[in-house]
């Protein structure tokens, strides 16, 4: 009986798993997971200080061992994540990003309530208890295990060796920053009605994402990215399948990317949620979802680019269009943020359209120095601030330069930056994904992101002349003097924002010592 | 004239430039004493209120003094060693393309950081005493640094990207100064003007950069003029005509030139040293520096020469009609500058006599806007020709000084506008009759609102109100004055002096004799009666019977020329009326249609018709169905692309 038995079933083959070269995965997960234990065990007031230690500890060790892993061109865990070059690069990044926006959500004298979300998530808004709970000073730190988890997912995105591990990557991502949307402390409805808005879009994209796997599997008979490309190569039959797959997972990762028309929950949540979870978001998961978009693109799709550049080409123009038109008429700073995030993922778009290594490495310098202005700017948002919370109409910014001449002076240079003036971080992006586009025979739609990014320039420059040019209403908001969390966090992306601008070169060769994603 | 000779009738020669030894090795100087200078006074601010304007002085005197240095250094080589090329960092290296941090000091670029640092210098003396009193003096001299080095940086650029850094540098500054008196409205509108306008040009730049960058793999001058003759025209062509756009705008050429009028809200010595010595003149400078790329791509040069006729004409006539003497000067710049970009327009007949008038523009127009700013100061900021008069008895050396350059830009031997400019129309003659007929009616037309300009200010019968009571200016402005107004009436004569100029520049720009007709001085005379008929029906006009105070209607083209040819209009209903339209459709799009598409739905099939409040803009089913639109979007491109 037995003998049949092992006769019958083919011996099961035992995974190896490749620990150093999933090292920073598990650093981000392992902390995530005791942050968890942290919560259920220590008494109330031991929390937050051990999370922080583990947040920041946690985020130091993964950014030490992608450095040390940066020689590692392999593809591990039978398949289901690829190491390489690109990918360390935008895992290096991310966990950078996520390091300078924790320290901003860690912040805790700017708000006299206490930190940037509610004492508890489900105290209602304005109930008896939620005023008793923030009078005794209570803290959410849940959000520390959430921030882990959901970094962890960007970390794991862009390494997905199969559409299956993306997809779950895209999930762990995704659900805690649906959550932490939610759990602003000021404004709640605002925060809880993004946070649902957002949940039920992401579910919606997640679908279609699910959709165009599932139809590449048709196809291909495999999510194996690599198995796809080489089911491209020796079969020219059922183009339906991959053309409507291609198109789905597109879409789901444009919709984390914010790209036009699937960009309209951006202004909505960027200005509910709070405004460092804004920052990480804003930053973060736009360079997970690129990296993961060029992945797919680059890796899996690469036989079909003559079917994906024209669309992107649509999308990247109406992203760039839509978003810098549409911010021209914003009122209030943050809803100005996101639709210039959206011109600004175009402007990336360009680069991903390029189709080519120069198009790549243009992406990947953009979105470095994107990400760092971004957490700067919503950063300096969080400074700003009257008696009711944070002062985001744009009318309240008015003579800020005059108050507040070094807070003003250097969201002025992040909007530089974010207008691509020489010599800011800005303009290196542009200069790159711009000239990678002309030199793929995209001149037309570079004319395009020029001519976009000078109506782009007119409402960053409106935002820097209200604030010096403009005398300060007599009872406008007060910037508030931070601790050296949000401090060192401000002065880091400045300094990131002029050292790229000045001195581009150790950045560019590290990215094109990169070279490209291996198969 | 053997060096000339050997270079005659073709482009210039590519030399390899020389090591940056001696004095050269302070290239980098040049630019960075007044930027050091623009940092300390913007940082140090009103604390520096008792030496700011000194320092803010003595930096551009000091970048002038090496410049002087370094020319006598050049003068003393042989023509192939005049090009210094001193490298500092590489800034960016992507696999074989390189851009540096590099500057290039050759004749060309000499001439411009000499006129740039003397003229620039002696703006700066005048503003010590023009702006005293302003709270705001040290922010106004560290922003005069600022553009300094901008220009600075603009014309020692060795590459066209670092150009554009210096290009974008003079774009910040001229916004800052121009709306410097922010509090006044029509100030800040004016600055903002100034740089939207501006950044419509540098997307012209930028997208020349980018082609050139695509079409010969580098952005070095060396690199690209080396690899032109390789080059398809086509390509040529439009590399061209993208720099002419970004040139139109910085020079405040047809159809970019709006925003010049409106800059004269900002200090007289900002409006002096964006129309004599920097800002305008960058474009002239790209045209000539670009002087390969022209030769070999005809048709952006007869489209150079074309915007160069027709602004020509049109600021000579705006300047005609304007009550405002900053105004009319500020025609009359537009107008000059045309004649400068014609000429570079017309190829190696032309770039020399452009840059020759380039510079004696540069003194006569920086005396005349001193000039006029020496009026204000002792007119109380009055600025309304119709309220002057008899003005050359209270201020003798405002006058003097002013009479000059008067002299000079007419053209009246020998004053230097005589020499340059003549040279343009002989040029112009030389390359086709209906482009020599513009610059000679524009000769005519210059003398006469300039002699308008002159009468109504210093001529006939007082007509200030009884309050004013003008008086010339302390040394500190009229000795500028002074020094510019000798360099307007013997500038021209030195430079012209055994054709210098010409061979000074020819290794850079290249050179060929412009080949007439009728014998030179024949046009010459000519043209000198056409300037006096001008003037004489300037005096007929204004000189014989008394100014009125307030302005006559005026027939149609007055009107037309007072309204800026309607420039203003054009660009309103061309740019500005389609983009406000374009944004309330997407905003439109954005917030309503999604939703009342949904709503429509919605009530027909489930019969839903109160709107619920909103919190925001949107419903998350709205939201859903236009991801839903960009599915089927998406869908289509891939159907098209397939079909």
């Amino acid at each position: 009986m037995s003998a049949l038995l092992a006769a019958d079933l083919a011996p099961f083959p035992v995974p190896s798993i490749e620990y150093s070269a999933i090292s920073p995965l598990i650093a981000i997960f392992g902390a995530a997971v005791l942050g968890v234990l942290v919560e259920a065990l220590l008494p109330r007031t031991a929390r937050r200080p051990v999370q922080l230690v583990l947040t920041f500890g946690a985020l130091a060790v993964a950014f030490g061992l992608v450095i040390w892993q940066r020689d590692t061109r392999a593809t591990v865990l039978e398949g289901a994540v690829t190491i390489d070059g690109p990918t360390l690069f935008l895992q290096g990044t991310i966990i950078a990003l996520a390091f300078v926006a924790a320290l901003v959500m860690a912040e805790r004298r700017v708000d006299v309530a206490g930190d940037d979300f509610a004492p508890r998530a489900s105290a209602l808004p304005g109930s008896d208890y939620e005023r008793d709970l923030t009078r005794l000073g209570w803290l959410q730190t849940e959000v520390w295990p959430l921030l882990l988890f959901s970094i962890g997912g960007m970390v794991l995105f862009p390494a997905s060796g199969d559409l299956l591990t993306m997809f779950i990557a895209l999930e762990v991502l995704s659900l805690p920053l649906y959550l932490l949307t939610g759990m602003a402390r000021r404004r709640r409805l605002l925060s809880q009605e993004a946070s649902l808005k957002y949940f039920v879009l992401g579910a919606f994209s997640s679908a279609l994402f699910l959709y165009g796997v599932a139809l590449l599997y048709g196809f291909a008979g495999t999510v194996s990215l690599s198995g796809i490309a080489e089911a491209l190569t020796d079969d020219a039959q059922q183009y339906g399948l991959v053309l409507g797959g291609t198109a789905l997972v597109a879409i789901g990762l444009l919709f984390k990317i914010g790209a036009s028309p699937f960009h309209q929950w951006t202004p909505d949540v960027y200005q509910g949620a709070p405004t460092s979870v804004t920052g990480f978001m804003a930053a973060c998961t736009k360079v997970a979802a690129f990296g993961a978009l060029l992945k797919v693109l680059f890796v899996a799709l690469g036989g079909v680019r003559w079917d994906w550049a024209p669309m992107l080409w649509v999308i990247a123009v109406l992203t760039m269009v839509v978003g810098s038109i549409v911010a021209i008429t914003q009122t209030d700073m943050k809803r100005m943020l996101a639709y210039s995030a959206v011109a600004q993922a175009g402007f990336v778009l360009v680069g991903v359209v390029a189709a080519s290594p120069d198009g790549m490495a243009g992406t990947l310098v953009y979105l470095v120095a994107y990400g760092f202005a971004s957490v700067g700017a919503f950063a300096v948002v969080t400074l700003v601030r009257d008696a009711t919370g944070e002062a985001t109409h744009l009318s309240q910014w008015a003579g800020l330069g005059k108050r507040s001449p070094l807070v003003a002076g250097v969201f002025a240079l992040f909007l530089l930056a974010f207008a691509g003036i020489p010599l800011t971080s800005g303009f290196i992006g542009k200069f790159a994904v711009f000239t990678a586009g002309v030199a793929s025979g995209a001149v037309a739609l570079v004319v395009i992101a020029v001519v976009a990014s000078a109506i782009a320039a007119f409402f960053y420059i409106r935002v820097i002349l209200l604030m010096f040019f403009h005398d300060p209403a007599p009872d406008g908001p007060a910037v508030v003097v931070p601790s050296s969390m949000t401090t060192i966090a401000i002065a880091v992306t400045v300094a990131v924002t002029i050292v790229v601008g000045v001195i581009p070169q150790p950045l560019l060769a590290l990215i094109s010592d990169a070279g490209v994603f291996v198969r | 004239m053997t060096s000339l000779a050997t270079v005659a009738a073709q482009g210039a020669d590519l030399v390899a430039p020389a090591a940056p030894d001696g004095v050269f090795s302070l290239v980098w100087l040049l630019i960075a004493l007044p930027l050091a200078g623009a940092a300390i006074l913007l940082v140090v601010g009103r604390r520096a209120d008792r030496w700011g304007h000194l320092l803010g002085t003595l930096m551009p005197v000091a970048s002038f003094i090496i410049a002087l240095v370094m020319f006598a250094q050049l003068l003393g080589r042989p023509d192939e060693q005049r090009s210094v090329v001193q490298h500092l960092y590489d800034w960016m290296v992507v696999g074989t393309f390189r851009i540096p941090i590099a500057f290039q000091l050759d004749q060309l670029s000499m001439t411009f950081v000499l006129l740039i640092t003397g003229v620039g210098s002696l703006i700066h003396i005048y503003s010590i005493g023009y702006m005293r009193g302003d709270p705001g003096r040290v922010r106004f001299f560290g922003e005069l640094n600022l553009f300094v080095a901008a220009m600075l940086l603009l014309v020692l650029a060795d590459n066209y990207l670092l150009l554009y850094f210096g290009w974008e540098g003079v774009g910040l500054a001229s916004y800052l100064l121009i709306g410097f008196w922010f509090a006044k409205p029509v100030a800040a509108v004016a600055g903002n003007k100034a740089f939207v306008m501006n950044r419509v040009g540098d997307m012209g730049m930028s997208i020349a950069v980018m082609l050139l960058f695509v079409t010969f793999g580098a952005v070095g001058f060396g690199d690209v003029f080396a690899a032109v003759p390789q080059a398809d025209e086509t390509t040529l062509t439009w590399i061209g005509l993208a720099l002419l756009f970004g040139a139109c705008a910085k020079s405040a050429q047809f159809p970019l030139q709006a925003w010049l009028l409106d800059a004269m809200e900002g200090p007289t010595p900002v409006s002096a040293l964006i129309h004599a010595a920097t800002m305008v003149t960058a474009g002239v400078y790209l045209v000539a520096r670009s002087n390969p790329i022209f030769d070999a791509a005809p048709a952006a040069a007869t489209a150079v020469v074309v915007v160069g006729a027709i602004t020509l004409l049109m600021g000579a006539i705006i300047g005609c009609a304007k009550d405002d003497i900053k105004k009319s000067l500020a025609g009359s710049t537009m107008s000059q500058i045309g004649y400068m970009v014609l000429a570079a327009g017309l190829g190696p007949v032309g770039y020399a006599f452009a840059l020759f008038h380039l510079l004696t523009h540069g003194f006569f127009k920086a005396t005349l806007f001193l000039g006029a700013g020496s009026v204000m100061h002792g007119m109380r900021d009055e600025v309304d020709m119709r309220r002057y008069g008899a003005l050359r008895t209270v201020m003798m050396l405002t006058f003097v000084g002013f009479g000059a350059a008067y002299l000079a830009i007419l053209g009246i031997p020998p004053f230097s506008g005589f020499f340059s400019k003549d040279k343009i129309i002989e040029a112009a003659f030389s390359q086709g009759i209906v482009i020599g007929l513009v610059t000679l009616v524009g000769a005519g037309i210059t003398a006469f609102y300039m002699t308008r300009m002159i009468i109504m200010t210093f001529f006939g019968k007082a007509r200030w109100d009884d309050d004013q009571h003008p008086h010339e200016s302390p040394p500190v402005m009229t000795v500028p004055i002074l020094v510019l107004a000798l360099a307007s009436t013997v500038g021209g004569i030195a430079l012209a002096w055994n054709s210098s100029i010409e061979s000074w520049l020819a290794p850079v720009v290249g050179f060929s004799e412009p080949h007439l007709a009728i014998p030179n001085w024949g046009l010459s005379l000519i043209t000198l009666v056409v300037v006096l008929v001008g003037a004489f029906l300037g005096w007929a006009q204004y000189g014989r019977a008394p100014v009125p105070v307030t302005a006559p209607r005026g027939a149609w083209p007055t009107r037309a020329a007072r309204a800026d040819l309607y420039g203003d209009a054009l660009n309103e209903s061309l740019f500005m009326r389609p983009g406000q339209w374009l944004t309330r459709v997407l905003v439109f799009v954005e917030n309503r249609l999604v939703d009342g598409l949904v709503n429509g739905t919605a009530a027909t099939i489930g019969g839903i018709s109160g709107r619920t409040r909103r919190w925001q803009t949107g419903f998350v089913r709205s939201y859903a169905l236009s991801m839903l639109g960009g599915v089927v979007l998406v869908g289509a491109t891939f159907l098209l692309v397939r079909l």
